[in-house]
């Protein structure tokens, strides 16, 4: 037994680092909206040297001068001032109005964030008050309101207003921060002796950071804009050129000069607009585009022999020379099942072992017709008493399942859903497969809970998922499997999440009910001891392809493949009982190589 | 080995209830155990008997609600912060899933030095360190400058175990550290446990719901059932012929990989099943 060698097979491998900068550069909204923003904030920074006239420069001559008046490239306003000074001057009063109100909600909301979410519910439950009582605070109106304390001074308004922003933020990074302090890592470093600061700056905020990078975009925006409607309104010094004011004083010259209305609209609305588009794809960057969750449909089928056509046959389940591939990024087809034969007779149980990405489970999902949709068979057959599976539709595919085919899964619990009665999802399962009246139904369901084992048929019938436990969950899927008398189980590592207390009454009662029905069962498992313990025959896997196939007692006593020789090996059997003595660091002393 | 590495005594833990006034829940009722230097103390549990809390506690990542926790001579029951970050030195932990125990935007390097630097190692100091600590595990040393994800179960679980090695610890609580990986691989890494041990003579409290790895690494093993420890032993015979009921059931209740000895071993769960039934049918009727 080697060491395993490391993942450096391209294909196999994780994608290559790229950082999420990175593929910003590569998006064209990106880019576009942050080379606007760019040039905008460069014009603002050069205005002083750049604008032609002070910003409340009136000249009577220059009153509603038009465009391309000398010295007024874009006109002038009904007080005489240069349209263009007072635009460029604007751009430095929105920019400042973001960064001061972005960056005191982002430095409250990050710091409390980190505090509220990392340290004890006590500090919690204050700061979520607090912040709950400023959120109660009428934005706009208090501003305004406030105008005797800010003097008038948008800086200070602008700060004002970061405060009330900071309970989004507050938000967004203790919810994230609840999340990320639970992962292992958090306790690993809180074992390793880190200090809280810096588990809170290295493990917890460096995590997290996408999403305060995306909320500080729009904060900016939301601040920008808030200036501009208090400016128009009219709060604020008249002294300050802002977007607001001109939009304003345009307004009233609309009738004379409606030019003069919309250079300021423009800008205002590139700026806010950019950020808003810079947000969304700083969101695609970080955290990715979500991904559509895999439709399950009939695969695509690249070339199969003799379609769908029937041909007779003694065994239950015959998989032929099945080759099961995904499409990687650079459009070839990965192989995960290469050409698996595979038989089952009816009434017998077949382990299909193996370990790990051996493609046991894909295998099982093209019998139950189950593959999501961008896999693709890419030759072989799946022939159920003799009628080929692929290639029906998923019609055909819905009337063999749960009927002549059923499944059990390898997590009980997620495979039950939440929000209904253990009854109520067995009752609909039934009724879909054999439209008895409901009331039948009923009375099938809770005789099938009394056969699976289950205590008091008529609690669980009427419990929630969260109320059994995951051994009972696994009795609830196993009855809603045998309801229909199937033909063939599929089950897919049925006891893995379980104890083993529970395995072996899991195993016990699948064992009486395959013969009472006289099913047969495909057992999906990795524990070579849940394979002794109920299989007739061993099918072992390995990359995709069956290395040795046998009765049990075949396979377990005399293994011929060096695969399934080396797994064998690998079990810690009863024999494997340490017997070398403790010994202590101290005798160790002198010559280690700690 | 005549002072214990690590003494618990009557060990309770108890969880707060959810909600306002909700009833606490105590997970463990007075838990005692001991662990000498160089040794291997397997805790053995079904999914909530409280096993993990055991670690836990120890690791001060639970506080417990009564009885102490002597490490090296020291009380660490209810220490500082500060004192619990100088601790760091001497007690490590293993986790069971490697794929959320390493931060996934550091990488492996980052990850095996940051305990070092903190404690107060030069950068230099801490390269090197790392790359012996690599060669220990037996990852290669181009390793350090790759992120968690590029590797796999296996051996991110080394990366683990290099970590908890860095500040050449006394002892190590292992948490289901082989649990989630596949089968060879998971008698590879118990082996690397092993052979760390041997060579450097750390102590190991590890927890498990697998009989056969416990036997496997264990020198002794205790068994926790619903908050309490039902019976500690040698590991052969406690993983053999256990005493208690309960262990004996667990015992039964692993399957063999072997069709005739498992037939065997059925019949025989069966019949203990069976014994015990009866057992408290009578306890029944005498009460």
């Amino acid at each position: 037994m080697s060491i395993e060698e490391l993942s450096i097979d391209p294909g196999l491998a994780a994608p290559p680092r790229r950082s999420p900068f990175r593929k910003l550069l590569r998006d064209p909204q990106a880019v576009i909206t942050a080379s606007l923003l760019l040039v905008i904030v460069l014009l603002g920074l050069l205005t002083p040297f750049i604008a032609p006239h002070d910003p409340n420069e009136a000249q009577l001559s220059a009153i509603n001068a038009d465009p391309g008046t000398p010295g007024y490239p874009l006109g002038a306003d009904q007080n005489g001032r240069d349209i263009m000074s007072r635009l460029l001057h604007s751009i430095n009063t929105s920019m400042i109005s973001g960064l001061i109100g972005a960056s005191v909600a982002l430095a409250i909301g990050i710091t409390f964030g980190l505090i509220g979410g990392y340290f004890g519910s006590r500090l919690r439950s204050v700061t979520e008050w607090v912040f709950s009582l400023v959120m109660t605070f009428p934005g706009i109106l208090l501003l305004i309101v406030l105008m005797p304390v800010t003097k008038g001074d948008y800086r200070f308004t602008m700060l004002i207003f970061g405060v009330l922003l900071s309970p989004g933020i507050y938000r967004i990074v203790r919810n994230l921060v609840v999340g990320v302090k639970n992962e292992l890592y958090v306790d690993a470093a809180r074992v390793a002796g880190l200090s809280n600061l810096r588990i809170l700056a290295r493990h917890v905020l460096f995590v997290i950071r996408g999403p305060i990078i995306i909320a500080a975009a729009f904060l900016f925006g939301g601040a920008i804009s808030v200036q501009a409607g208090l400016a128009f309104l009219g709060v604020g010094s008249t002294l300050v050129p802002s977007f607001g004011a001109m939009i304003s004083e345009g307004f009233l010259n609309l009738y004379i000069d409606p030019m003069q209305f919309l250079w300021p609209s423009v800008l205002l609305g590139v700026i806010t607009a950019s950020l808003v588009l810079l947000g969304n794809s700083l969101r695609d960057a970080f955290e990715g585009v979500k991904l559509k969750p895999a439709k399950i449909a009939a695969p695509k089928v690249e070339q199969v022999a003799g379609r769908a056509e029937s041909r007779p046959s003694d065994a239950l389940l015959e998989v032929d020379d099945l080759v099961i591939a995904y499409p990687t990024p650079s459009g070839k087809l990965n192989e995960v099942v290469k050409g698996v034969t595979l038989r089952v007779n009816a009434g017998e149980t077949v382990g299909l072992v193996g370990e790990s990405g051996s493609g046991k489970t894909q295998t099982a999902f093209a019998i139950l017709g189950v593959l999501p949709a961008e896999a693709v068979i890419v030759r072989g057959s799946i022939r159920l008493e003799g009628r080929n599976l692929i290639g029906l539709s998923e019609r055909e595919l819905r009337q063999l399942r749960g009927r002549s085919i059923a499944y059990i899964p390898q997590e009980p619990m997620s495979n039950l859903d939440p929000s209904y009665t253990v009854g109520a999802q067995l009752v609909e399962g039934i009724r879909a497969t054999t439209g008895l009246s409901k009331r039948e139904a009923r009375e099938r369901v809770l005789a099938l809970l009394k056969r699976v084992g289950i205590q008091d048929p008529k609690r669980t019938f009427d419990s929630y998922p969260h109320q059994i436990s995951g051994g009972m969950a696994q009795r609830v899927l196993i009855a809603g499997a045998v309801a229909s008398r199937p033909k063939l189980l599929i089950a897919d590592e049925p006891t893995t999440a379980l104890d083993v207390t529970v395995q072996a009454e899991i195993l016990d009662l699948l064992r009486d009910l395959q013969a009472e029905l006289d099913m047969a069962v495909v057992l999906v498992t990795h524990n070579f001891g849940v394979v002794a313990d109920i299989c007739d025959r061993i099918a072992v896997m390995q990359n995709g392809q069956v290395v040795e196939s046998g009765t049990a007692l075949e396979v377990f006593r005399e293994p011929k493949h060096p695969y399934t020789q080396k797994l064998l090996g690998a079990i810690l059997d009863e024999a494997t009982v340490r017997t070398d003595p403790p010994v202590s660091a101290g005798a160790l002393a002198g010559g280690t190589t700690r | 080995m005549t002072n214990p590495l690590l003494e618990v005594t009557d060990l309770r833990v108890t969880y707060p209830g959810r909600g306002f006034r909700a009833k606490a829940t105590e997970v463990l009722h007075g838990v005692s155990l001991t662990i000498g230097e160089g040794e291997t103390l397997g805790v053995v549990g079904e999914s909530g008997s409280g096993k993990t809390t055991i670690g836990r506690a120890v690791l001060g990542l639970v506080k417990p609600s009564g009885g102490r926790i002597i490490f090296d001579g020291q009380d660490i029951t209810h220490v500082s912060a500060a004192e619990r970050r100088k601790l760091a030195r001497e007690l490590q932990v293993v986790f069971q899933d490697p794929y959320t125990s390493l931060n996934p935007s550091m990488t492996v390097g980052d990850i095996l030095s940051e305990p070092l630097v903190v404690q107060g190692a030069t950068a230099k100091d801490a390269r090197a360190r790392v790359r012996t600590l690599l060669d220990q595990v037996g990852l290669p040393r181009d390793a350090a400058e790759r992120l968690p994800r590029e590797f796999s179960g296996g051996q991110r679980q080394r990366v683990a175990i290099a970590r908890a090695l860095a500040p050449e610890p006394k002892l190590i609580v292992c948490d289901e550290p082989v649990s989630a990986l596949d089968l060879s691989t998971q008698a590879i890494v118990l082996d690397l446990f092993i052979e760390i041990q041997r060579r450097t003579g750390v102590a190991y409290l590890f927890v498990s719901h697998d009989l056969s790895v416990v036997r496997h690494i264990s020198h002794r093993v205790s068994v926790v059932y619903k908050g309490d420890i039902v019976e500690t032993g040698p590991a052969a015979s406690v993983t053999s012929e256990p005493e208690h009921p309960y262990t004996q059931r667990l015992l039964l209740a692993a399957p063999i990989a072997d069709p005739i000895e498992q037939e065997k071993r059925r019949a025989e769960r069966y019949r203990l099943l069976e014994v015990h039934r009866q057992q408290a049918e009578q306890a029944g009727a005498v009460a």
